[in-house]
């Protein structure tokens, strides 16, 4: 059976990361606590938006209300990598060779490692950003469509067009496919080889949480009440095919999604708290957490494959133990 | 704890650069009311007070992609209030301060097209700031200017120390003439009683129609909806009465700068069998061209009353409270939009009306 070692905290959790193995829940008014040896406690932003997991260097790459960006560390150190103004941080990415990337209001920024940063301008608002896993290239979702930009060159960018408003953006771990999230209740994608495109709709609500499974072959995705898992392994993406449902509940809504490192297994949060675990394969469902206070807002396997992390809106996070 | 969180009141405040926006968000920010407010402005500009929760946005105008041209939201809005919502014990009230030029219908739409907007927040007031002196070249210039004054549930006449009696009078007609379902306010330094602007609950069905006990009555009395700031511009009227001739010649409005008209219907008990159809109906074909529709609604058989709300394509409407003993069992129903055909309205209403 899965034991379940509770952290309760005041506030919404935006993130729920292993940095090392130490379990990190970063919340919405900007502190960091982790679960090492101990509750303890680092101030990142003055009001945290976005968070995205730099697993090459092993941080939390956090922006917020104060406009400032900041890098916290596994071993509880969060330090200030960037500032841009009054406006808010609304996005952030991490990217090859140590670089970043943040969003506000209509510019974008790349911060390379050696601190020197260059800006994108845009018509519209950035909406969202990731780095391609190859080459220093990172995409932009935006009004309309996709932008991707390559920091490290001179030239142009990408664009990619697509009527209605993208809101969230990644790419697939081999770089042949970009997808985004949007305002209305949809995926899009791009084969980037060709620009094909690859509408994924039917969702009752927003997606707003994507997880790639081991290998890219599969796409999971929230904004159901089941997770919605495309198929990605064929040339062509999920085109012409049906995705899986897995974790279907009759009353409750899928919030976020985590695919396991190694085998074709999702983690799958729901809004009333409850987690699952679910095999492609054969649909099968371990329960890991019984319904809590919060919709489950984030989660991560750690390296060992044996436990999970999962923060919640209401604060109630935790650390699933699978093995035990 | 999110679920038992309630939803917070939003203000919408729009009006042309110079109407007195900042004055009446500084006097928001700074008046010891004991609320809190979270303030979302196109930039920071000249709010002198020093309050954390000023947040600049980007006012970004996202058309849905279901075919409906005027289904449009504030981008900008859906992330900020998300981003509010995740921290919601700092604030009790959000305002949303709009660009002179800004379409206040996307800002609406936004807090009842975006689910996780609506859940959390509801929309409280459109209140429109006018500058009595300069509207009529607004209106002659923009279509902007219009559609404020058409959209708003409370109007704040301000400036009116700038204008004489008559001009006054005629502004205040043309601002009938575009809308007359709004509350309006005659002040300088939009001194209005906050109170007559925030948390008025406007949007919400149970109250909406309640705390306007004019609401869609004759326009006749429109003179005497408020109590506090009429009259004071009596003071500054003796000089002008002489100075302007020929102005006060015009007629009460020229209102042939006005392209929103309303159409007020009034009829019986409704039969819901025909009415709901036919509402539906209407608001399908006609919503690009409705701005507002408020109703209050008789149905046959039905011991309460039944009120409705609309902006375009998207209308609301629930029960509200049962008929009290004294009250003539009648339905009315304003439209406020462009090229609306009221005959046409007017007959298809009254075709709903319970046998």
């Amino acid at each position: 059976m899965p034991t379940v070692a509770p952290l309760d905290l005041e506030g919404h959790c935006v993130a729920a990361v292993f940095l090392g193995d130490v379990p990190h829940f970063a919340l919405a008014d900007g502190a960091i606590h982790r679960l090492d040896h101990g509750h303890k406690t680092v101030q990142a932003n003055d009001g945290l938006l976005a968070a995205f997991h730099d697993v090459a260097n092993d941080r939390l790459i956090t922006g917020g209300e104060d406009g400032k960006v900041f890098a916290v560390t596994a071993g509880g150190e969060a330090g200030e990598l960037a500032s841009a103004g009054k406006k808010w941080i609304t996005s952030v990415a991490a990217g090859p060779q140590g670089a970043i990337a943040f969003a506000s209001g209509k510019t974008a920024y790349v911060r390379f490692a050696d601190g020197k940063t260059k800006e994108f301008a845009h018509p519209r608002s950035v909406e969202g950003l990731a780095f391609s896993p190859k080459g220093m290239r990172f995409g932009v979702a935006r009004y309309n469509g996709a932008t991707l930009h390559f920091p490290a060159a001179e030239g142009k960018p990408v664009e990619l067009e697509w009527a209605g408003a993208h809101t969230g953006i990644t790419f697939s771990p081999d770089g042949a496919f970009l997808v985004t999230t949007m305002q209305e209740n949809a995926l899009h994608g791009w084969k980037l080889a060709d620009g094909k495109h690859m509408r994924m709709s039917g969702y009752p609500g927003k997606v707003k949480s994507l997880s790639w499974s081991a290998k890219g072959k599969w796409l999971a995705s929230s904004g159901a009440p089941a997770a919605i898992v495309w198929p990605f392994s064929s040339k062509d993406g999920p085109m012409g095919k049906a995705p899986l449902e897995l974790g279907t509940r009759g009353n409750a809504m899928v919030t976020s999604v985590a695919c396991h490192p190694s085998q074709d297994v999702v983690a799958i949060g729901y809004d009333d708290g409850m987690v699952m675990a679910v095999r492609f394969a054969d649909a099968k469902e371990v329960l890991l957490r019984r319904p809590g206070k919060g919709a489950v807002t984030s989660m991560m396997w750690d390296k060992e494959e044996r436990r999970v992390a999962f923060g919640s809106a209401a604060g109630d996070c935790g650390v699933i133990d699978i093995s035990a | 704890m999110s679920d038992a969180q309630t939803q917070i009141p939003v203000t919408v405040l729009t009006g042309y650069l110079g109407a007195g926006k900042t004055t009446l968000l500084n006097r928001i920010l700074s008046e010891n009311h004991g609320k809190r407010y979270a303030v979302i402005v196109n930039e920071f500009g000249e709010i002198g007070i020093d309050n954390e929760l000023i947040v600049e946005s980007d006012e970004e105008i996202y058309e849905m992609n279901n075919g409906c041209v005027c289904c449009t939201v504030r981008g900008d809005l859906i992330r900020v209030v998300e981003g509010l919502m995740r921290r919601p014990g700092r604030f009790d009230a959000i305002i949303v301060e709009t660009t002179g030029l800004a379409d206040p219908v996307p800002v609406a739409q936004t807090f009842f097209m975006d689910d996780d907007v609506r859940s959390k927040t509801r929309l409280d007031a459109v209140v429109a700031l006018v500058d009595a002196k300069h509207l009529p070249l607004r209106l002659k210039d923009s279509r902007e200017a219009e559609d404020q004054i058409a959209f708003a549930d409370v109007v704040v006449l301000n400036k009116t120390d700038l204008v004489t009696r008559e001009e006054l009078s005629k502004v205040e007609a043309t601002i009938r003439a575009i809308n007359p379902a709004a509350r309006i306010h005659r002040t300088t330094r939009a001194s209005v009683a906050l109170s007559e602007v925030l948390d008025r609950g406007a949007f919400d069905l149970s109250r909406a129609l309640e705390n306007d006990p004019h609401f869609l009555e004759a326009h006749d009395d429109h003179d005497h909806h408020d109590h506090d700031h009429d009259h004071h511009h009596h003071d500054h009227d003796g000089h002008d009465h002489h100075d302007h001739d020929g102005h006060h010649h015009a007629l009460p409005s020229d209102i042939h700068d006005v392209t929103v008209q309303s159409v007020s219907l009034r009829g019986g008990e409704m039969d819901p069998k025909k009415f709901f159809p036919w509402i539906e109906k209407i608001t399908q074909m006609e919503g690009p061209n409705i701005l507002r529709l408020k109703g209050i609604i008789a149905l046959k058989g039905d011991d309460e009353r039944y009120v409705i709300q609309g902006v375009h394509m998207i209308i609301e409407g629930d029960h509200q409270r049962a008929w009290k003993d004294d009250e003539k069992h009648e339905s009315r129903l304003v439209f406020i939009g462009r090229e609306l055909d009221a005959e046409r309205l007017k007959t298809s209403f009254e075709a709903c009306q319970a046998a």
